[in-house]
């Protein structure tokens, strides 16, 4: 199964991943070790998840102002994920992806959805991003093959 | 690029005010794209958190700024840094890790921020005024400017923050906008007893609940007693700017921009109206920190965000109701603050001799969560604070007990968790 989800780019690029899901907001500080990528707010229903490389999608940030110097270290040191898609925008997610462009000529995309299609979007589905903020969905069909 | 920029705003894009502006011209004028403002408007404040975390890209950020010649072009003041800079070697920071703490705040220094160090500078130094319009970072220090003092700031994130500070500019919209601060949900506190109004340990438990109820929704509390103080108002927003995105909050009768409950919803209704009953908020206090009587305790920590003066009296008060009685030997008891704070708290030698007496450890500039100063075996600590006790878990990996500040005296002498529960059954 494949669906086309349009949405805006709060910070434009390409990028391809893994979908790791969340209904939960986040706070990146307090909430992602930027030395392992692992979800480590213990309240999170994600707890324990990795989101390196993986397209990062819940509703929103929350919390602290420090994520988004988390979200950069995450880019410096390869752990960040491979792009975030919320329903709400979150300028301190925008701004770590925006300043760690600045200086390390890496993008997070971070991409905004309409409610009813972030929700459409499961825990293991293939994410490709487009700079115009087009969502490529790509699913496996129940025990067969990812039908592209 | 769709903001409309002034003639300043584009020279210091092109490059003309050098290379530390154009960068900051180019973070702030994205994000006014992010935020869908048309424009960029002055700031005449800053106050900066990305001086607090200790990261290898946020120290090559900074010391960017100043090889590129970057200089604030506004009275900025810094949040806590990763380093108490004056005594780190009392609290066993490895060597490395202060070094590169050192070159941070030094960087920051050099962009000509005023060396602060603290994350209440609402009670400290330059104090924004009503209505001024600044940039500040720090989520508790965000909503404490916005919410008690009516000074006018986005949530500005960690770069942000000196972004806005070396051009004076930050994207027009938000909380900067007058028709942007009108309460939006209502929050009436319902059959809550006087004594428990009046007792400090219900302000972050309130914050810590309203967080989630709220999300990034403006809260007007119907409900506060009018004598609530500025340290109360403190921690409650510290918790709901942790457990949520809180960063303006109305209390009716108490708040500059509530002094009636339609000020805070500038005449028109709330969007949505919950009330907040005594169950719901033992049910938070509970989930806060439920660590049980009698466990071993670890570590106290307190000063989240840095205490006050008034906040040491209290805290000295509570010692000497423990009539000689001492930290028990397995605890280590922290007070976080600033240095203001601190030189009041020096000028009264009774309530320092106290503390001290007692093992209470001040540790100055910083903070626990940015600087590695809780022992590394802690399992078990205690705070007075919601937000201690909300990042706690996550950030030191510790379980937390949290309680009222006289709870963690007498829990610290006794080596084990006590909490009196009088004000809230």
């Amino acid at each position: 199964m494949e669906m086309t989800l349009t949405g805006r780019p709060l910070v434009a690029g390409s990028a391809e991943g893994i979908a790791l899901v969340s209904k939960e907001p986040l706070s990146l500080w307090g909430g992602v070790d930027p030395r392992s990528g692992q979800i480590t707010d213990r309240r999170h229903e994600r707890s324990g998840a990795i989101v390196t490389d993986r397209v990062f999608v819940f509703p929103r940030g929350k919390g602290s102002s420090t994520s988004s110097a988390t979200l950069m270290e995450s880019v410096r040191n390869g752990t960040a994920p491979a792009a975030i898609i919320n329903v709400e925008v979150d300028p301190i997610l925008a701004l770590g992806s925006i300043v760690a462009e600045e200086m390390y000529e890496k993008t997070v995309p971070v991409v905004l959805l309409p409610e009813e299609a972030f929700s459409s979007i499961k825990e293991g589905d293939h994410i490709v991003v487009a700079p115009d903020g087009c969502v490529t969905v790509r699913r496996r069909a129940p025990g067969g093959n990812e039908s592209a | 690029m769709s903001v409309r920029l002034g003639d300043r705003d584009r020279q210091m894009l092109e490059g003309k005010f050098g290379e530390a502006s154009r960068i900051a011209m180019s973070v702030v004028s994205r994000m006014a794209d992010v935020e869908g403002a048309p424009e960029l408007m002055d700031v005449t404040q800053a106050h900066i958190d990305a001086c607090g975390l200790l990261s290898d890209a946020g120290l090559e950020f900074a010391e960017t700024l100043v090889a590129e010649g970057g200089r604030v072009r506004i009275p900025t003041t810094l949040n806590m840094g990763p380093l108490d800079l004056q005594n780190w070697q009392a609290f066993g920071v490895p060597e490395e890790f202060a070094e590169k703490a050192i070159r941070q705040a030094t960087a920051y220094e050099k962009l000509g921020c005023i060396p602060t160090w603290t994350c209440a500078p609402y009670q400290g130094y330059l104090t924004p005024r009503f209505g001024q319009q600044i940039a500040w970072g720090e989520s508790n220090a965000i909503v404490y400017a916005n919410s008690v003092l009516g000074a006018r700031t986005n949530r500005y994130g960690d770069l942000m923050d000196i972004c806005a500070a070396i051009t004076g500019r930050v994207p027009r919209c938000g909380l900067h906008l007058t028709g942007n601060r009108k309460g939006q949900i209502l929050l009436r506190l319902v059959d809550i007893r006087p004594e428990l109004l009046r007792e400090n340990s219900l302000y972050p438990v309130l914050g810590y609940l309203m967080g989630p109820l709220c999300a990034n929704k403006i809260p007007v509390i119907e409900g506060l007693p009018a004598t609530a103080t500025d340290d109360q108002l403190k921690a409650l927003g510290a918790a709901a700017a942790s457990s949520g995105a809180v960063a303006l909050f109305h209390a009716v009768g108490l708040t500059p921009e509530a002094n009636t409950l339609s000020d805070a919803l500038q005449g028109g209704e709330p969007e949505q109206i919950l009330e907040i009953r005594f169950d719901d908020l033992v049910e938070a206090r509970h989930d806060l920190g439920a660590v049980e009587e009698g466990r071993k305790l670890d570590c106290v920590v307190l000063g989240c965000p840095h205490y006050s003066f008034a906040e040491f009296r209290d805290l000295a008060r509570c010692i000497e109701t423990e009539k000689g009685r001492t930290t028990h030997p397995n605890v280590t008891f922290l007070v976080a603050t600033g240095q203001q704070s601190c030189s009041l708290l020096q000028r009264r030698k009774d309530l320092m001799d106290g503390l001290q007496r007692f093992g209470v450890q001040i540790t100055l500039d910083t903070c626990v969560f940015h600087s590695p100063i809780v022992p590394s075996d802690a399992k078990v600590i205690m705070t007075d604070s919601g937000k201690c006790a909300y990042y706690a878990p996550g950030e030191l990996d510790v379980e937390v007990a949290f309680g009222s500040v006289a709870d963690c005296v007498r829990s610290a002498a006794a080596g084990i968790v006590r909490r009196s529960d009088a004000s809230w059954k």
